[in-house]
């Protein structure tokens, strides 16, 4: 398999303006010839949609909920990141660029990365024309705070609804293409197969959720906008219905997948409750701006809270890492609440440690505590039934993004022709690890500032041949979808689909969570097929394939999960050293922090699927480090 | 805690429905109403059974998918939440709970508890956005905003679309919904341009849907799981007035 990652020569800064110059143009008269399929319709999604709608592509949109408002990106709380330098307190380009690098652990590549913090201040620009109401200083002008990992303020915000608000940016300038005539949009819509055609992507097979019929869509190109795989692990941040399927039929089409061990671990979100629970719900972590952590000093201490003396609380983070604290980038306050738990010091003796805000209620009063992060407190106590005006939160990790993804090279493009990805769906921009409020930067930089250029470069320098949904490809990519649908309702077992992904996720968790060695992640890769081939003797899926039918869409989902977490296992197994999210207990310095091997694998993962039943094989992308000085991350 | 629940079963749009008894037990406290419906859910389909179709995505009350008529409130008792933010711990063990869609003649019953939002879609789209294309804009701090509208904008834009207003409407009137958006917009100056225009073609938009009209019941207020408040409509309702004064 070719790597070539496309990053043009010359000075960082000057790349993205150069290879913008050098990519071609398509004539405005012929951009409607040509079809984009764009499936996802969240930040990455509803931003490519509408930009290149405007541009006057002819664009076909998809989703898998009811409408286009609903993805996922509505879900992020804190903020955005912008190199806007308002508060005029250092910021820079080059500083977000190098925060993000050293923030990703030295995983990521840095053209790509000097590119995102040079759009990121036009997506502010964007988003405020648009009408999105960030948080303003009482002379009008824009709010910005500081979030995990930075030491400078460049986090633009709503409230903790920043990613609603952004998304509903976005929606609404897809709206407005929709209304126009320009997009066309296909919800409730589960792409289930990519059809690559004479070497290029060339279409889609979806599943209409509605009447279960399976449709053929051919475009010219191909927008996988599909998000993240946190669901592999069951339980996460996630939504229900963010899935690793539409990746991953891809990748079983030939485009490479990279880095699936990246996970993003998230410290701040209410602790497991129960067996049966279908989701965690993160706390933005903007609450550590103003909450400290800490955890009982004394193993085994089950009081509460407030029966536990001041010199009794271990403020484990400002003690370990007083040069940022409470505010140390995600991985590193997963792995120390991990610690915490390990060493038997839990609040309340369970899974969890304390977010105590009664320093900040001091300090600002309740009204200021309440009017930034109100609608957190709330959620909650709505969650909780625990006030935490009144006594702590408690708070534990969670599984919460994806850094791996689909590999891109310089313009969003996988390893097969005319298929684009973007957003978390793709690799490219957060290494090892993803700094917070970066994902959203992420997501609208692809969409409205990246892909408008690059796919123009594709289709102006491509000869596409005319493929209609006659085409073999087509056929073939139908009838596979309609087989598999077929066996799956056709088991008669009596296992839910459910039950398959609660087993999964306890293994992800257990051997490819916040902290890995070579023997769990082998009985991982051990364990997963023995489940995978139970899956397919004894799911029950019950209904029929002609309906909505939501128990055949998880077990389609739960199916390819049970596929992906062996290949998440190998990766974590191939990538001996620890880094960013990546954390292998054999690679640990002697103070219990992740010990990279910038010798070894200083790369990209890069996996190639080699057919069902076959080993997949790892090639690498070297990274290269020209513009930020390679070191250990240290936050002490 | 052991339940009796009322579920309404409708095979598809054109298929009559009706309320099926079943009984749920193994529920906890701790758990969400939407959690409680995915226990009985499995074990219909161990026994072979079709499943209860009911929206519902991130669980965790921002994405507006779930969408559940609780005991003939929209989402339930407890007020600004949505179903998915209903815990079981409001309830108590014996108790009979009936499951109805939202229901309204703009949003059709897709099947059993799902129903058809898209109406909202094509309100957005014939007037919800400001029209600025991507690349076109100045810096976003040559665009001072008092701090006090950003806010009131943010309190109507918080609106995650889910229907709740139109649900507890007994005219099924999207008013609300309509209004959130409108607000937004004319609260803002980006939204000045297209002020007038925006304002009439939300309400014909509204109208062709087939919601019905506001008569000042209230009920979409004290429904809103994001507790937006009907101040918007009447903010709307200037909105509409001056624009059609504008427009003769």
């Amino acid at each position: 398999m070719k790597l070539d990652s496309k990053v043009p020569t010359g000075p960082i800064e000057d790349q993205w303006d150069k290879h913008r110059f050098e990519l071609k143009l398509v004539n405005p008269a012929n951009k409607r010839n040509y079809k984009v399929l764009v499936v996802g319709a969240g930040l990455a999604g509803a931003s490519a949609a509408a930009s290149l709608a405007e541009l006057g592509y002819n664009v076909e949109a998809f989703c898998v909920q009811d409408s286009p408002r609903r993805a996922h990106s509505i879900a992020a709380q804190g903020g955005i990141n912008a190199a806007k330098n308002y508060p005029n307190d250092g910021d820079s380009v080059r500083r977000l660029f190098y925060d993000t690098v050293k923030g990703g652990d030295f995983r990521a590549r840095e053209s790509n990365v000097y590119r995102l913090a040079q759009v990121s201040n036009a997506i502010i620009d964007q988003c405020v024309a648009q009408g999105v109401p960030f948080a303003r200083e009482y002379g009008g002008l824009l709010d910005n705070r500081s979030f995990g990992g930075a030491q400078v303020s460049r986090t633009f915000y709503a409230r903790g609804q920043t990613g609603q608000q952004l998304l509903l940016g976005a929606y609404s300038a897809l709206m407005r293409q929709a209304g126009a005539g320009a997009v066309k949009i296909f919800p409730r819509r589960e792409m289930l197969d990519l059809v690559v055609a004479d070497g290029r992507a060339r279409g889609i097979v979806c599943r209409n959720l509605v009447t279960g019929a399976v449709e053929k869509h051919r475009g010219d190109a191909v927008l996988l906008c599909t998000g993240g795989y946190g669901n592999v692990f069951n339980l996460s941040t996630n939504a229900n219905s963010c899935n690793v399927t539409a990746a991953w039929r891809a990748h079983k089409r030939g485009a490479a997948f990279a880095n699936p061990c990246f996970t993003q671990i998230h410290p701040t979100c209410i602790p497991v409750a129960g067996e049966r629970q279908s989701k965690l719900t993160l706390m933005s972590e903007s609450l550590r701006n103003d909450g400290r952590v800490w955890a009982p000093k004394k193993k085994g201490d089950v009081r509460k809270p407030q029966d536990i003396p001041e010199d009794e609380r271990d403020y484990y983070l400002e003690r370990k890492y007083p040069a940022f604290g409470n505010l140390v980038p995600r991985d590193i306050a997963s792995r120390a609440a991990k610690q915490m738990t390990d060493d038997g010091r839990g609040a309340l003796g369970g899974l969890a440690v304390f977010l105590d805000f009664e320093d900040a209620v001091k300090r600002l009063g309740k009204d200021k505590i309440a009017e930034k992060y109100g609608n957190l407190f709330d959620m909650y106590h709505h969650i909780t039934d625990e006030d935490p005006y009144q006594a702590p939160m408690r708070i534990y990790p969670a599984v919460h993004y994806a850094m791996g993804g689909l590999w891109v090279d310089y313009n969003l493009m996988t390893t097969i022709p005319g298929l684009f990805c973007l957003g978390e769906a793709n690799f490219s921009d957060h290494g090892a690890n993803r700094l917070g409020a970066s994902a959203l930067m992420q997501g609208l930089a692809d969409g409205y500032f990246v892909i408008p250029y690059t796919l123009g470069g594709y289709l102006a320098g491509a000869k596409l041949g005319k493929v209609t949904t006659d085409h073999d490809a087509f056929r073939a990519a139908e009838d596979s979808v309609a087989a598999r649908t077929a066996k799956l309702l056709s088991t008669g077992g009596k296992r839910t689909p459910q039950d398959f992904h609660r087993r999964l996720g306890k293994i992800m968790w257990e051997h490819a969570g916040m902290g890995r060695n070579a023997k769990g992640l082998q009985e991982a890769i051990a364990e997963i097929p023995r489940i995978r081939e139970e899956f397919w003797k004894t799911v029950a899926v019950t209904g029929s394939g002609e309906s909505f039918n939501q128990t055949l869409e998880r077990a389609g989902r739960v199916a390819d999960f049970l596929e992906f977490g062996e290949l998440l296992a190998k990766d974590a197994l191939a990538r001996e050293e620890s880094c960013g999210g990546h954390f292998r207990e054999e690679h640990q310095t002697e103070d219990g922090e992740a010990k990279r091997d910038d010798v070894n694998f200083s790369h990209v993962a890069v996996w190639e699927h080699k057919g069902e039943g076959r080993e997949p094989a790892r090639h690498t992308e070297p990274l290269t480090f020209e513009n930020v000085h390679i070191a250990q991350r240290n936050y002490a | 805690m052991n339940l009796t629940l009322k579920v309404w079963r409708q095979k598809d749009a054109k298929s009559p429905g009706g309320l099926v008894e079943y009984q749920v037990s193994g529920v906890s406290n701790d758990m969400s109403f939407l959690e409680m419906l995915d226990i009985l859910n499995e074990e219909l389909v161990v026994k072979g059974e079709d499943a209860i179709c009911f929206d519902h995505d991130c669980r965790e009350g921002i994405c507006g998918m779930c969408a559940l008529m609780i005991d003939g409130q929209a989402h339930g008792k407890d007020k600004a939440a949505t179903s998915c933010q209903l815990h079981m711990r409001r309830y108590q063990d014996g108790d009979t709970i009936t499951i109805e869609p939202f229901r309204a003649k703009a949003f059709p019953v897709v099947k059993d508890l799902v129903v058809d939002r898209s109406a909202f879609d094509r309100i957005q789209a014939a007037g919800g956005f400001v029209s600025v294309g991507t690349g076109g804009a100045v810096d976003a701090n040559c665009l001072p905003v008092p701090k006090q509208n950003a806010e009131k904008a943010l309190d109507a834009a918080s609106c995650i679309g889910c229907g709740a207003c139109v649900a507890a409407c007994p005219n099924a009137s999207a008013m609300l919904f309509v209004a959130a958006k409108v607000s937004q917009y004319a609260l803002l100056p980006q939204g000045r341009p297209e002020r007038e225009k925006r304002a009439l073609a939300m309400r014909s938009a509204m109208d062709a849907e087939g919601f019905g009209h506001c008569s000042n019941e209230y009920e979409c207020e004290a429904a809103c799981p994001k507790d937006i408040k009907v101040s918007n409509i009447a903010r709307l309702n200037r909105e509409f007035l001056r624009a059609s004064v504008l427009a003769e």
